[in-house]
């Protein structure tokens, strides 16, 4: 590979990757702040008030990070993909434009207020400002998701005299159905986030015996909600968009599954390694015909293997994007497992002093940042070896005009800077756990005991 | 339709001057200014809850920028690539300075953080101005349409420029000093007691400098690009620009001493206007000029196809009210003077 197309690449994946982790958890909290100040307003509880408060601070925290890591991913499209944005820009600029403008501003304006406005509004406006925060969190979502679906099913485009893509109908770009399920898939992702992270702050408590009365709080919404989305993360989003790939992407899903050559009865691969050299999966552990019948609802169904498609167009990297499919769908089907566990064991009260139960979702909190982030690796990877599926390939799409050299210099001093943020992150939000619910206002904590 | 959007991206872009740059600006001065605690928490509490909406503007810029110019954008960005990534950095240290100071209350922390706020700060308005230089002066495009910027060369204006030579510098400084007295306007009327009385002294100091600097860009730029004034020469109403620029200057002076903080922000506010839209006015229908003109990126070259570019302008139009609605009650909510010990910060 070309070193600069490699350095271009890197730099993408990484700063994409890095930044990821931070939005996934201010989409997933903002609805699940949403949910507990509409408890909190409709009952006037002011224990709900302050757990909201709570999760404001961390939120505010996690949004920062968000936003610093996200500034560059707008830039990246000129800076490391001049050629690129060159090409697809009269289309996907009409996205990112709109992300800017519809969704930012929104955010922005609706953060501060509710971070810093809660003593100047009235409740209802506070209200109504954490869900502005959520609409402007969740709109922004779509946006990148719609210009990510463009690179994966170029739909509502022209290709002009000068070889460039234009629009040609906005509501076919915009509502891409390559969008729709991807958007459905992921951000019920990112509710899992959300949820497994509000669910482990809350066993922490308990396990430890502090804050125990918000941690009940928190294990129960966040069991709740983990649960209702980590099933529709598998079905129908998952499936959905499974469906998408055999149809748009057949390669890529032979590439995801490990399947070298096509057959009837195809088996799922659960586990092995994929051996290239030999086109074959190393110490499969599979169910056979599953793979005819998820991708078409027959079991003795034939898939097609790469040995059907041109070597040049199967995806670069074949066993990393074989191990980020696995992984995100292992994780996936570890979320269901554990969610419904866990709702069953809130339903019949016990939860709260289920130690093992609690200790299983205090320790599952790094999984579903592991999980999404391997569900992007799956989409990306699989792309390849395309930027905009069928139209350009990815090696022709960096800005040549920027060395190896100077894309290293940046890359270098993004991952430094990335370092220090991370370590920045963890240290204060820690600190914020630490602290607890009624770290900072404790006065409004007696008074509501009081209260009582 | 295409210089419609030229003008739509010119007015994002001074927008977000003028607002992001009384939070830079007061990011120059709070190192001078705010001596105390209590004082630097006032400065930050003033800037804390709109700088960040501030900021929104720079993305939606670009964003609309890319939408609008996606030639523009890929050769300008590429072409910029390290400065931007410097931008970029500086801008993330400048957003934790602000928001990350008053998470744990122990001084070294706090100045740490401080310093951080500060000379992130410093340095955009540096770098900004340095960019709008190297935009008014021209970049070495080719026939490809990209270029690459060094950082530096020899400081002089070859065919091989660098991002900073001894114009764009002087801009960079243009830049600083405006926007250091355009924040000290904003602090003045956000605080009160020594704090409000230091930063309308700050306004002071900057103004015989920002006189001084208006005039020497000026006929620096005359003197690098003559045929700047082309424009100006042929559209009567390009007068109205040096009209702005010195009468603002002139209100800033009369106003400052006399504590009329609005009045000398709103002036400072309208200053960069002038200056903005007059070299947007200037430049116009080039986008972005090469040192050889044949190879100019024009409004003409670079725009996207004519029907992405009406669809835009409805949902831009759409989105454009709603964000002026959420500014005015934004700031609305936090009018007023900044008082001690209030909130977060």
């Amino acid at each position: 590979m070309d070193s600069a197309l490699l350095i271009h690449r890197l730099h993408f994946a990484f700063t994409a990757t890095f930044h990821y982790l931070f939005p996934q958890l201010t989409m997933g909290l903002a609805l699940l702040i949403v949910i507990l100040k509409t408890i909190a307003l409709r009952r006037d509880d002011p224990v709900y008030h302050q757990a909201a408060r709570f999760w404001g601070k961390i939120f505010g925290i996690n949004f920062v990070l968000g936003v610093v890591t996200g500034i560059p991913m707008e830039f990246q499209f000129g800076t490391n993909w001049a050629v690129f944005s060159r090409f697809a820009g009269g289309v996907i600029g009409q996205t990112l434009a709109m992300e800017g403008m519809f969704a930012f501003f929104l955010e922005s304006a609706f953060l501060g207020l509710f971070l810093y406005g809660e003593k100047r509004l009235s409740p209802k406006m506070h209200w109504l400002s954490a869900v502005a925060v959520f609409l402007g969190s969740w709109l922004s979502g779509y946006f990148i998701i719609a210009t990510d679906a463009f690179m994966q099913y170029p739909v509502g485009y022209y290709k002009a005299a000068d070889g460039s893509l234009q629009l040609a109908s906005f509501w076919d770009f915009v509502l891409n159905r390559w969008a729709l399920w991807q958007y459905a898939h992921n951000m019920s992702g990112a509710a899992i986030t959300g949820s497994f992270i509000m669910t482990a702050i809350g066993a922490f408590y308990l396990l430890s015996g502090k804050w125990t009365e918000y941690g009940r709080i928190f294990v129960k919404t966040g069991v709740i909600a983990g649960c209702i989305f980590s099933i529709l993360q598998i079905f129908p989003t998952g499936d959905r968009q499974g469906k998408m790939v055999s149809d748009y992407q057949p390669v890529t899903l032979a590439a995801m599954e490990g399947l070298f050559q096509g057959q009837t009865a195809a088996p799922l691969v659960l586990m092995g390694q994929p051996n290239e050299q030999q086109g074959k999966i190393d110490n499969p552990l599979e169910v056979p015909g599953m793979l005819s019948m998820l991708t078409y609802r027959r079991w003795s169904a034939q898939v097609r293997g790469l040995d059907a498609f041109p070597k040049q167009d199967w995806p670069g990297n074949i066993p990393l994007l074989y191990y980020s499919y696995h992984i995100m769908v292992g994780l996936g089907t570890f979320f269901i497992a554990v969610m419904v566990v866990a709702l069953s064991l809130l339903w019949r009260g016990k939860i709260f002093s289920a130690r093992w139960m609690l200790w299983i979702l205090m320790l599952s909190a790094p999984f579903p940042y592991i999980a999404n982030t391997a569900g992007w690796m799956t989409a990306e990877l699989g792309r390849q070896p395309w930027l905009v599926y069928g139209l350009m390939r990815t090696e022709d799409g960096y800005s040549k005009a920027v060395s190896a050299g100077n894309g290293m210099f940046t890359l270098l001093g993004f991952m430094g800077m990335y370092m220090v943020l991370g370590i920045l992150g963890l240290f204060l939000i820690r600190r914020e756990i630490e602290h607890g619910p009624g770290g900072l206002e404790t006065t409004s904590i007696l008074t509501a005991t009081e209260a009582r | 339709m295409g210089s419609l959007w030229f003008w739509i991206v010119a007015v994002m872009v001074t927008a977000y001057v003028v607002l992001d740059g009384f939070d830079l600006g007061a990011g120059v001065i709070y190192l001078l200014a705010a001596k105390t605690d209590g004082e630097k928490r006032r400065v930050l509490r003033a800037i804390g809850p709109v700088w960040d909406g501030n900021e929104v503007w720079l993305l939606a810029a670009g964003g609309t920028l890319y939408f609008a110019f996606p030639q523009l954008y890929a050769s300008s960005f590429s072409g910029f690539y390290l400065p931007l990534n410097m931008v970029l950095w500086l801008l993330m240290f400048r957003a934790i300075g602000i928001e990350f100071r008053a998470h744990i209350d122990n001084s070294v922390w706090q100045e740490f953080f401080d310093v951080l706020f500060s000379v992130a700060s410093i340095l955009l308005c540096i770098f900004f101005g340095a960019a709008l230089g190297n935009v008014v002066r021209g970049v070495p495009l080719d026939a490809t349409g990209y270029f690459f910027e060094p950082l530096w060369t020899n400081f002089r204006l070859g065919p091989q420029t660098g991002i900073l030579d001894w114009y764009t510098v002087l801009i960079g400084v243009m830049a600083l000093v405006t926007l250091a007295a355009h924040g000290s306007h904003y602090v003045g009327l956000k605080t009160d007691e020594d704090l409000g009385r230091r930063a309308r002294g700050f306004a002071l100091l900057c103004w015989p400098v920002q006189f001084f600097l208006t005039c020497v860009t000026l006929l620096a730029t005359y003197f690098i690009r003559p045929d700047i004034m082309t424009n100006y020469a042929n559209h009567r109403i390009g007068v109205l620009v040096p009209i702005v620029v010195f009468s603002t200057l002139g209100v800033m002076l009369w106003a400052t001493p006399k504590g009329k903080e609005k009045i000398a922000f709103i002036a400072s506010s309208l200053y960069i206007v002038g200056m903005l839209v007059g070299a947007a006015f200037a430049l116009y229908p080039v986008v972005l000029p090469a040192r050889d003109h044949q190879y100019d990126l024009t409004i003409q070259n670079t725009s996207a196809g004519a029907h992405g570019l009406s669809v835009g302008l409805i949902w831009w139009s759409l989105a454009a009210v709603l964000a002026l609605g959420y500014f005015a009650f934004v700031y609305r909510m936090f009018r007023g003077k900044v008082q001690a010990g209030e909130g977060h910060y």
